[in-house]
């Protein structure tokens, strides 16, 4: 006689073992007991009741289970009867040698006042959504008790029947298994944003009733709202009164305990799906179930499988909105760090957990958009060493990203008014470089401050065309600056003339020529005005001078820290009133001198100098200046002398060349007065240290400068700025700001960290060491150029001549001078400057 | 023409330009290895006299003079502007003589360029 094996639930647990038995062995006689009056249905997609036509959900037909040989009995099971091995059913008996309990679980409906009323309903089989539908037909307002993954479920199934919809919900935030505060709270707006009422933080104390009706839930805090129709959804509990009553082993909080083969404290039954608790834990989804399915049907035919628990994780669409949930979502594990990416106004929570040390993926939350979910799942699950996980979140901002966010309708060149789309459009039609699209659109025209966004619109346009974009330097040198820094680092080159010779083709240009230039000088810091170095250096460097629209030239002597003494304030102003300067106060506390001509620079430099000024690099790209705020010298908040660290700074870093321009800023207290978050080093006091911040940046395109390291004594900060700055002198691109260079490096903060701090790559003793050489050979230029003839040759505007360029006109204005504008010209020819003809 | 002379070739260093008076003009002179060239100082662009005090490059087998203001592009052999053929500087004779360097300009006018 075959062995007999009774099931009692057809749920979808219960169905699958039936189904994998079968394709696994003929032997058993089989008999299933069923509550529900149809066979096993899609309860995973049972919402799908309310779609239009209306979906067959049906998993088993009786057909099938006819050429299975299992007998049905729809009837519920009432009793067990474990000497006898006998299961009863209302008035049968059924005996088996084995028993499998799929009998699920059931809603849980809490013990409050009114739940019974006419108008509340569970969700939860197919019978349950017929009566929701007809009770739905004279109803307004639907109320769902519970916010989690099923009461969503019903909220959307109310919505689609034309109700009025609200979501009451205990927690402070939506789906509290499966979401974070943040999480919850992108849910609730996308709810909202469909019309669905969300209430969280309720607890409902009772049903209010009109008549025999539901009219009104009634919550702790005294509100109350109205409802027609009311669905509990306040979690589920396992179906195991047939095992309490015949003396199984249950768990605490409900569930029938099984081990790894899903076999109950009675060797001849079994357990699985929902109503199962394998150690201490409900599986209330599918998947977990099904494999218990699996592992009973190998188990009884001979097999290995055993099961182990499983992953809770989750991806659904709730209402149409993606949410997923894997892992240790809540980062759990002990040393856990959270990595968040949120954005409302798209609509997107993404966060990941990583392992202590940042290496693995543990878990994560995924809000709005979860087409990441299977890859970053896989991830978790595999346990993958990745190098930067952070990056699943967002990728490196490789400038792609970032200029992808550039709209078509931004405006680049603001001068000739031309957008991004005019740009892309010319790029699309043949343009190929900066010259032709400056022809074509007219862009860049102007004041020239575009160019280099012009570029990077170029360089996207070219890769999304699929063409290959060149970091070459230009036509003369095939190779990115950063490679032509290691060219000249490692082979030792010591000009321009020779590195063209050996590396590059034809004479150079105005780019690869600075950009050498500012190579030697970073690396060997020559002068600038040798004969070997002043054909190459761009228009300022040629003659330690801001040359100003008219050809003149503006002076900045060096202020370190923006601190001056009123006998050097009164010397510049002596310098100022001889030359006939106009004088302005810069943003990096120092002052300005215009309209100097070409002749002029070295008689003001000599009175500069005599007065204990050094050149202030305002025309290098160079370290400008160390911005600092007073700090504890005055201030009654600063807790460290700012100018006196700004000051110690400057000194040690002047006259250092730069692939562009560098800014720093010394804050006395965490006030910031001094604006150090917007430089490109910036160092803020804190109680026990200062603060480093680093690539921030003010002008065209703002940003906030990270923190690279914090509570540093001055010894430990200076080194850090130290290599710092020398591995953006070596790796960045030409005129690329620390800001723009760190937004491209790979790796990110991290990474810079990695170097900067950690010395990953080993580099810190040569970037030091190579730091110590500029600050050794340091001299100030201009008292350099007055020493030596051959170098003062150069500042005179004719070579044969004395007489100064008649083309420069000053105008007065509030009193000083200014170069006249072209139709002032016209009208009033002034002579030159008044001053001292040299 | 008339023929003036400027300046020794030593006081121009290869790859740079200087300024000279030539009859009330503002001549810029460039050197390029032993080669001069000479055009206007004067930068149409940005009306300021002052492109003696570019950087030389080449483009191809061009070569140019970058205006240091705002880095128009000016051909040495016949001022034209690179961008633009339709935009172009006025270019004068030069000629090196015994280490002296000469530059010709028309003796017709001897109007001032830029003012
Ligand atoms: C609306 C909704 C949406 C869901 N969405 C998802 C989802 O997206 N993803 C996911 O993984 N899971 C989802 N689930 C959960 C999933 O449906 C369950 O995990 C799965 O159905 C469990 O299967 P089961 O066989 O253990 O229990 P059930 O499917 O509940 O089947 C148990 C069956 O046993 C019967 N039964 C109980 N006691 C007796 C008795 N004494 N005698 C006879 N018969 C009895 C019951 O009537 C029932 O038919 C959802 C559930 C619902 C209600
Ligand atoms: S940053 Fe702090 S110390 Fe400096 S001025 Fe502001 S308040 Fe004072």
């Amino acid at each position: 006689m075959l062995r007999r094996i009774v099931v009692v639930g057809n749920g979808m647990v219960g169905h699958k073992f039936l189904e994998t038995l079968r394709s696994r062995t003929s032997d058993y006689e089989l008999t299933v007991i069923a509550e529900e009056p149809c066979l096993a249905y899609d309860r995973v997609r049972l919402s799908a009741f309310f779609e239009q036509p209306r979906p067959d959900l049906s998993l088993g037909t009786y057909q099938q289970y006819q050429a299975w040989g299992v007998r049905v009995i729809n009837a519920k099971a009432t009793g067990i009867d474990r000497e006898r091995r006998v299961v009863q059913a209302e008035d049968l008996e059924v005996g088996y040698d084995i028993l499998v309990l799929a009998t699920g679980s059931y809603p849980f409906v809490p013990p409050i006042e009114g739940r019974d009323l006419q108008g509340c309903f569970t969700y939860r089989t197919l019978e349950d959504l017929t009566r929701i539908e007809a009770w739905a037909r004279h109803s307004r307002k639907g109320v769902v008790i519970g916010g989690g993954l099923l009461g969503l479920e019903a909220a959307g199934a109310l919505l689609k029947l034309g109700l009025e919809t609200h979501v009451v919900e205990l927690a402070s935030h939506l789906m509290p298994l499966q979401l974070d505060e943040l999480g919850g709270r992108l849910l609730r707006r996308k709810l909202e944003a469909m019309g669905i009422g969300v209430h969280v933080s309720k607890s409902t104390q009772r049903i209010e009733a009109r008549g025999d009706r539901v009219a009104a839930l009634r919550f702790a805090d005294g509100s109350s709202l109205e409802a027609d129709l009311v669905i509990f959804s306040a979690g589920i509990r396992p179906r195991d009164e047939l095992a309490r009553q015949s003396g199984l082993k249950v768990g605490e909080r409900g569930g029938i305990v099984i081990d790894e083969h899903c076999r109950t404290s009675d060797p001849h039954i079994y357990a699985i799906g929902e109503c199962a608790l394998y150690q201490g834990r409900i599986y209330g989804l599918v998947a977990p179930g099904y494999e218990m399915a699996r592992v009973l049907a190998e188990h009884l035919t001979g097999g290995e499988r055993t099961f182990s628990g499983a992953d809770l994780s989750t991806k659904l669409k709730l209402l149409g909105v993606e949410v997923g949930s894997f892992g240790d979502a809540f980062a759990q594990t002990p040393g856990a760090r959270e990595v968040l990416y949120s954005d409302f106004g798209k609509g997107v929570y993404k966060k990941l957990v990583l392992s202590e040390e940042g290496r693995r993926l543990l878990g994560g939350i995924l809000v709005g958009d979860a087409s990441d979910y299977a890859n970053l799942h896989n991830l978790t699950l595999n346990a993958v060493e990745l190098d930067n996980p952070e990056h699943l979140l967002i990728p490196p901002v490789e400038g792609r990203a970032m200029r992808a966010s550039l709209p078509m309708t931004a405006r680049v060149c603001s001068c000739e008014n031309v957008t991004k789309g005019a740009i892309c459009e010319a790029i699309r039609s043949g343009c190929r470089d900066i010259a032709s699209l400056k022809k074509a659109t007219r862009a860049g025209t102007g004041c020239g401050g575009c160019v280099a966004m012009m570029g990077d619109v170029l360089k996207e346009e070219l890769l999304r065309l699929g063409e290959k974009v060149s970091d070459h330097l230009c036509e003369h040198f095939p190779y990115s600056r950063r490679e032509l820094f290691d060219i000249v680092r490692v082979r030792g080159y010591k000009t321009f003339e020779a590195l063209l010779r050996d590396y590059g083709k034809g004479y150079g240009c105005e780019v690869c020529k600075p950009a050498v230039a500012s190579i030697l000088a970073s690396l060997y810091n020559e002068h600038v005005l040798e004969e070997a170095h002043v054909p190459l250096q761009d228009t300022n460097d040629r003659f330690l001078a801001n040359m100003q629209r008219d050809g003149t030239y503006s002076v900045v002597p060096r202020i370190p820290g923006g601190e001056i003494t009123p006998d050097k304030l009164i010397a510049i102003g002596q310098v100022a009133k001889k030359y006939g300067l106009y004088t302005k106060i810069t943003g990096g506390q120092r002052v300005d001198l215009f309209g100097a001509r070409l002749e002029q620079l070295p008689h003001i430099w000599a009175d500069l100098i005599a007065a204990g000024f050094e050149s202030g690099h305002a025309y290098g790209k160079a370290l400008r200046t160390v911005k600092s705020c007073v700090g504890d010298t005055w201030c009654r908040y600063g807790v460290q002398d700012s100018v006196g660290l700004a000051i110690r700074l400057e000194n040690r870093y002047k006259g250092l060349r730069a692939p562009h321009k560098i800014k720093m800023a010394v804050s006395g207290c965490t006030r910031e007065c001094a604006e150090a978050q917007s430089k490109d080093v910036g160092v803020i006091a804190t109680e026990r240290g200062w603060n480093l911040y680093v690539c921030g940046n003010g002008g065209m395109k703002p940003r906030h400068a990270d923190l690279l390291a914090a509570d540093l004594d001055e010894e430990t900060l200076v080194r850090y700025i130290d290599r710092f700055l020398m591995f953006y002198i070596r790796t960045a691109d030409r005129l690329q700001r620390t800001s723009v260079w760190l937004e491209k490096l790979e790796g990110g903060l991290e990474y810079l960290r990695e170097v900067i701090v950690e010395d990953k790559l080993g580099l810190a003793a040569e970037l030091e060491a190579q730091m110590a050489h500029h600050i050794q050979t340091y001299r100030c230029e201009w008292k350099a150029t007055l020493e030596s003839p051959e170098k003062l040759k150069h500042f005179r505007h004719f070579i044969n001549s004395d007489a100064p360029d008649d083309n420069i006109v000053m105008v007065e204005q509030r009193g000083q001078h200014r170069p006249a504008y072209d139709f002032e010209r016209e009208t009033l020819p002034l002579p030159l400057a008044t001053g001292v003809k040299p | 023409m008339k023929w003036v002379r400027v300046c020794r070739m030593e006081d121009i260093l290869p790859g740079l330009g200087v300024c000279a008076l030539v009859e009330g003009r503002q001549v810029a002179i460039f050197r390029v290895g032993q080669r001069l060239f000479a055009l206007s100082n004067f930068d149409p662009f940005t009306r300021a006299n002052v492109l003696s005090r570019g950087l030389v490059g080449s483009k191809g087998e061009r070569l140019y003079v970058a205006s240091p203001l705002l880095k128009h592009r000016f051909d040495l052999e016949s001022g034209e502007y690179l961008d633009d053929p339709s935009v172009r500087v006025p270019v004068y004779a030069v000629k090196l003589e015994e280490g002296d360097v000469w530059v010709g300009v028309p003796v017709s006018e001897a109007a001032k360029v830029g003012t």
